[in-house]
């Protein structure tokens, strides 16, 4: 188990104040000069070797990311950084815990992540519904800019950054990077086409990189203990520390830091008290957000909780929010849950996610009760690829990637509903 | 679109908020707001000024606020865009209230996370309270919307009621809050599972028990 000196969000539960005197002591906003002075490149090549890879649930290398930048920004045209805090996926709720507990580490690390980047000032998007939390950031922005650690000559390292919170109004596709940028500018949420890319043309058109809470929060502390600490933990390409979100029927639900590729048993069994009823008791998990397929019981149980270990079973860690699953559930109206959770927040731009959303839902509300026919099973499966790959952004793919799960592991108790429901229509109708 | 809001009457809406204008305060922070955007970018002030004006309405009608046609043409004066840019906004997003809602706007989380942990019984509680899905009670206290995910899934289920958030919910729970909120009480936000403080697993600490009594440094330990 990851010993809690090696934890990074020391005060994710909130027993100690947010406050920048209590962050500092924490170790926040320690010698932040220092840290930037070993230079841009020095930054982003450190981040590369420590391994990090994106929190928000595409893991693509950080260091990397922030390399695609243009050195050398024009006056008229600065690099920007957007940190996405618009977290809306079911079951992730980490980002929250770090905004409203230890903000110092978001803010510090946007500004050496700004500076590394070239970036002249950071947004930082927060989802609208996260009130309080919000209130929490506005405020720890302005003790750091009172501090001087913000601003003209931030952290008095002679490089100006300055760092924006900005709320949004409820729209989880604004959590999709070009989304965010739209919404940002004030219009609707709803994705651009790519090419081109945030770091060609991105927020106002200028160079943008979006990052997720969680990756720009654990920058400082990699910078001080070493990318060599950070990568210490987890399997190879799947290197750090991870904040965990497990939620559902386990009997004690938490967000909790640990070492990347720790097996699910583990986790559960330390962190959470076990499964409801038992591991017997375990129907199925969703590892890595509503957008991921859901996994049997028997397949995760001994899996590495990490991008590759589950990508290995056809789902994806995501942003490591486990939803757990056990036998009392309804499957399928889980799944049908998320489909109209999908439907009620496809932004309409592209017709196969629109339509197509709608229609899923639709169908799966009929194998929930049983009230479908055999052949439609396969036909759901088929309008899944259609919508598969052939929208702007992932939100299509998210919609189908539950169903498709669904399908492929639950195919029989689908077919038990409707098989059992036609009987008894035959029963009534020799009854008659 | 079976769901689209039915918006009031525009004649009478005319003649209430025709005048509107922002509250001293309001000006100023909007004012504020308008610095965090580069010139000429003012168009991103949208969402936030929508949201600041959702809030005078409400703070007006002692509920919680709504967008009336002519204060959406109000903002896009301020802005100088055309009324559709921002009514476009303010129909996208969810948090825009296109009618008028109650004083307390109950929202039930009924994402699956929630619905694993129960969020069926704080529906059943709402009902059982004379709350009804996109409905305002008779007497203006209570509007009860169900929402998507808000990110609570390890305390779920919850209910956010205007600013603040109730989690770990039950039955009984969801009661004592609407029924305390009725009779002008404050109940206490996030949690309502006694002896949790957030998000931790409930009982004895599996990490981190040091920074439950003292503001721990961990750095000696490196």
């Amino acid at each position: 188990m990851l010993a809690d000196k090696d934890r990074i969000f020391t005060n994710v539960y909130g027993f100690q104040p947010w406050n920048l005197p209590a962050a500092q002591k924490r170790g926040d906003w320690d010698k932040t000069k220092d840290l930037m002075s070993i230079g841009q490149d020095a930054i982003i090549d450190k981040i590369k070797a420590s391994g990090l890879r994106g929190r928000g649930g595409a893991g693509f290398p950080t260091g990397m990311k922030w390399s695609f930048m243009p050195k050398e920004p024009r006056p008229d045209r600065p690099n920007f950084l957007v940190i996405n805090a618009d977290e809306s996926e079911p079951g992730s709720c980490k980002d929250r815990e770090i905004i409203r507990h230890d903000p110092h580490k978001l803010i510090e690390g946007a500004l050496i992540a700004g500076f590394a980047m070239r970036a002249r000032a950071a947004y930082i998007y927060i989802r609208g519904e996260y009130i309080r939390e919000a209130e929490t950031l506005f405020a720890a922005v302005k003790e750091a800019y009172d501090a001087g650690l913000l601003g003209k000559n931030a952290c008095k390292s002679g490089y100006d950054f300055d760092v924006f919170v900005h709320r949004g109004a409820g729209a989880y596709i604004c959590g999709e990077e070009t989304a965010m940028l739209e919404s940002l500018e004030g219009k609707k949420g709803q994705p651009r086409l790519k090419p081109p890319f945030p770091a060609g043309a991105g927020l106002y058109g200028c160079p943008t990189t979006v990052n997720n809470v969680e990756s720009i929060a654990v920058v400082p502390t990699i910078l001080r203990r070493g990318p060599e600490w950070f990568s210490s933990f987890g399997n190879e390409n799947n290197r750090g520390t991870k904040l965990f979100q497990i939620s559902g029927h386990v009997e004690k639900p938490c967000v909790v830091e640990e070492a990347m590729s720790i097996p699910f048993r583990e986790l559960i069994e330390k962190h959470c008290g076990g499964i409801r009823g038992g591991w017997d008791n375990l129907l199925a998990v969703i590892p890595g957000g509503s957008s991921v397929p859901l996994v049997p019981a028997a397949q995760i149980m001994d899996c590495p909780m990490d991008f590759d270990g589950l990508r290995a079973l056809g789902s994806g860690l995501g942003t490591a929010a486990i939803i757990v699953m056990d036998k009392s559930t309804d499957v399928v109206r889980a799944i049908s849950r998320l489909s109209y959770f999908y439907k009620h927040e496809s932004c309409g731009q592209c017709t196969p996610c629109r339509e197509g959303t709608g229609w899923m839902w639709r169908v799966m509300e009929r194998l929930r009760t049983g009230d479908a026919d055999i052949s439609e099973i396969d036909t759901l499966q088929q309008v899944t690829k259609q919508v598969e790959g052939h929208t702007i952004c992932a939100l299509g793919d998210a919609a189908a990637w539950p169903i498709q799960g669904l399908i492929r592991h639950f195919r029989p108790e689908l077919e038990r509903r409707i098989n059992e429901r036609q009987a008894g229509n035959g029963m009534q109708e020799a009854a008659e | 679109m079976a769901d689209a809001p039915q918006l009031p009457d525009e004649a009478e809406v005319r003649a209430r908020w025709g005048n509107f204008q922002w509250t001293p305060e309001n000006a100023e922070k909007a004012r504020e707001i308008m610095g965090r955007y580069p010139a000429g970018r003012q168009m991103s002030c949208t969402i936030p000024y929508l949201d600041l004006a959702q809030r005078q309405v409400g703070a007006e009608t002692n509920t919680q606020g709504w967008l009336p046609i002519p204060v959406i043409e109000f903002i896009a004066k301020q802005l100088d865009m055309p009324y559709i840019r921002v009514f476009e906004v303010a129909t996208f997003y969810t948090m825009f209230n296109l009618v008028p809602v109650g004083r307390f706007h109950v929202q039930v989380c009924g994402t699956t996370p929630c619905m694993l942990r129960g969020s069926d019984d704080v529906m059943a509680a709402c009902k059982a309270r004379g709350l009804k899905k996109g409905h305002t009670t008779e007497d203006g206290l209570f509007t009860l919307t169900e929402v998507e995910c808000m990110g609570n899934c390890s305390s779920a289920p919850m209910v956010q009621i205007n600013d603040d958030n109730f989690e770990d919910l039950t039955y009984d729970r969801t009661l004592t809050i609407l029924d305390a909120l009725a009779k002008g009480e404050s109940p206490k936000p996030g949690t309502q599972e006694p002896g949790r403080h957030t998000v931790e697993p409930l009982g004895a600490p599996t990490n981190l028990a040091a920074m439950e009594t003292a503001n721990h440094d961990y750095r000696g330990e490196w």
